[in-house]
């Protein structure tokens, strides 16, 4: 127990981190994935193409590579960022094809007869999307896309990979130093559900607040 | 409906003219960018023959070809363990007795909780320490220190995290099958298990089928954190290859690659089966309160 009191410093550090990183990606990657979705059902059809071979291509290749990638691999050719900044990249890129996937669902999942409605309104593409169908997609996918931001969170631990000092490099540091995993990698489990299980809740509450009832 | 989308009108001539303008500006753009791009490696010389001659050399691609092969072996020894795992956590969510259900709930619920390189790290780390003065011991390896190998801990993290997730899956999916199955079964003079076996299990199970072949993939791309532990997975050797040939972009490249066609392949056989079912049968969406981002994807695409 001494072993997490004794680190405390640490593991808020690590905490920090981890929520800092995986707000502003998980905010990057919505603004990426709604981009996404829009083009992949789009008049343009090479937008559409260029959408779904962003979505195949990033979820399909395991974030550990692409951390990896990015930031062993393309210091070859001079794109080189600290470990934090490389982190935001890399978790925004990966999870925001998959909310690109979950808006899509959610685009697909509003009634035609909206977009119908809007367009003999004389809406435009983008104001259709914008004022009658992406507020309706956004809350029928609030539950999924909550369940993506704490999957999200939890994915910030691969940025181990890059050495960044998130929860389970601290932890790590405290275990090297201490010798106690146990302790030390239970002190790691307390913080993740400390953050997961409130965001749980408030997305839970969200949903309850934004759903459609039909 | 018209060929394309409810979400815009069919093109008149200027529309045409429009979407034909925006079409040409995509291609040039992502040309440009793919221009800019190949000039860049052109620049730092990553096209040198020397950085790309490993990859033709037949003793890498098989170095790295089994390395590929250690990944297969870990995803597929956890896959098999896990399934049988859910099939019984899903049972005990179920069950009518209050412990059972209480404590498959709470392994459920703990560890789809914790990121999975968390339950990695306490397999291969504080899990010998648990067990050394433990009659367990015997499982460790029988060196000085005692320690789990990577393989071991890599495995065992696999297990716990996705047989969670896979109960879920499960659950959510004889409950989405019409209770009136379950009470046919049962006065046609089934017991419980015979109903489970031979009515909600078939039946439940062609309903899962695109989400467990997605948490297939989410599982082989999980393997890759395999890496951080030192497990010789694919990731791992691309790492080692591209230090030797001093080539670690190319190596990661193909690293990427290989992983990307296998999972590509597989995550489009599980659109093709989702879609089929979702035209065979007007099935009740099911509600998975997920864990993975694939599994909240997937739940998303369910759901209409």
């Amino acid at each position: 127990m001494e072993v997490i009191t004794d680190n405390l410093d640490l593991y808020w550090l690590g905490f920090r981190t981890m929520v800092s990183l995986s707000v502003v990606a998980f905010v990057a990657a919505m603004f990426i994935g709604t981009m996404v979705a829009m083009s992949r059902v789009s008049p343009v059809p090479p937008l559409r193409v260029l959408g779904a071979a962003y979505v195949e291509l990033f979820r399909n290749v395991p974030l550990t590579v692409q951390f990896i990638l990015f930031y062993f691999g393309l210091t070859k050719v001079g794109i080189k960022y600290g470990a934090f900044t490389s982190a935001v990249i890399v978790m925004a890129i990966y999870t925001s094809a998959f909310v690109a996937e979950t808006i899509r669902s959610g685009i697909n999942s509003v009634s035609g007869a909206q977009a119908e409605a809007a367009r003999s309104l004389g809406l435009g593409f983008f104001q259709t999307m914008q004022l009658v169908i992406l507020p309706q997609a956004f809350r029928t996918v609030t539950a999924p896309l909550g369940s993506l931001f704490i999957a999200h969170t939890k994915n910030t631990s691969v940025a181990l990979a890059i050495g960044l000092g998130e929860i389970m490099y601290q932890s790590s540091q405290v275990n090297n130093a201490t010798a106690r995993p146990i302790w030390a990698f239970i002190g790691a489990a307390i913080l993740f559900v400390m953050f997961t299980f409130p965001a749980g809740l408030a997305v839970g509450a969200l949903q309850r607040r934004v759903a459609i009832k039909r | 409906m018209n060929s394309t989308s409810v979400l815009f009108d069919d093109l008149g001539p200027r529309g045409r003219r429009r979407v034909r303008a925006a079409s040409i500006l995509v291609v040039v753009l992502v040309g440009v960018l793919i221009g800019v791009g190949l000039n860049r490696l052109a620049d730092r010389g990553q096209f040198a023959d020397a950085l790309w001659e490993p990859l033709t050399d037949l003793k890498v691609i098989e170095f790295l070809l089994k390395g590929f092969a250690n990944t297969l072996k870990a995803a597929g020894l956890a896959m098999c363990v896990s399934v049988v795992a859910a099939a019984f956590l899903a049972l005990g969510r179920l069950a009518h007795n209050r412990p059972v259900r209480w404590l498959a709930g709470a392994y459920v619920e703990v560890f789809r909780a914790f990121p999975l390189l968390l339950l990695i790290f306490f397999a291969f780390l504080a899990l010998p320490q648990l067990l050394e003065n433990s009659p367990l011991s015997g499982l460790l390896g029988n060196d000085g220190d005692a320690n789990l190998s990577p393989f071991a801990a890599l495995v065992l993290g696999l297990i716990l995290y996705n047989s969670a997730m896979l109960a879920e899956l499960f659950r959510a999916g004889i409950l989405s099958l019409d209770r009136g199955q379950r009470e046919a079964a049962s006065s046609i003079g089934l017991t419980y298990w015979q109903s489970m076996a031979s009515v909600i299990a078939p039946q439940a199970l062609r309903r899962m089928l695109p989400g467990i072949i997605s948490q297939v993939v989410a599982l082989l791309k999980d393997t890759a954190l395999g890496y951080i532990v030192v497990y010789e997975e694919l990731l791992r050797r691309a790492r080692i290859s591209g230090e030797f040939y001093r080539n670690p972009l190319q190596m990661f490249l193909a690293a990427a690659l290989i992983y990307f066609v296998f999972n590509f392949a597989l995550s489009q056989f599980a659109a093709k089966l989702e879609m089929r079912q979702r035209h065979r049968f007007k099935a009740q969406p099911m509600d998975i309160a997920s864990g993975s981002e694939d599994l909240a994807a997937n739940a998303a695409l369910a759901r209409n």
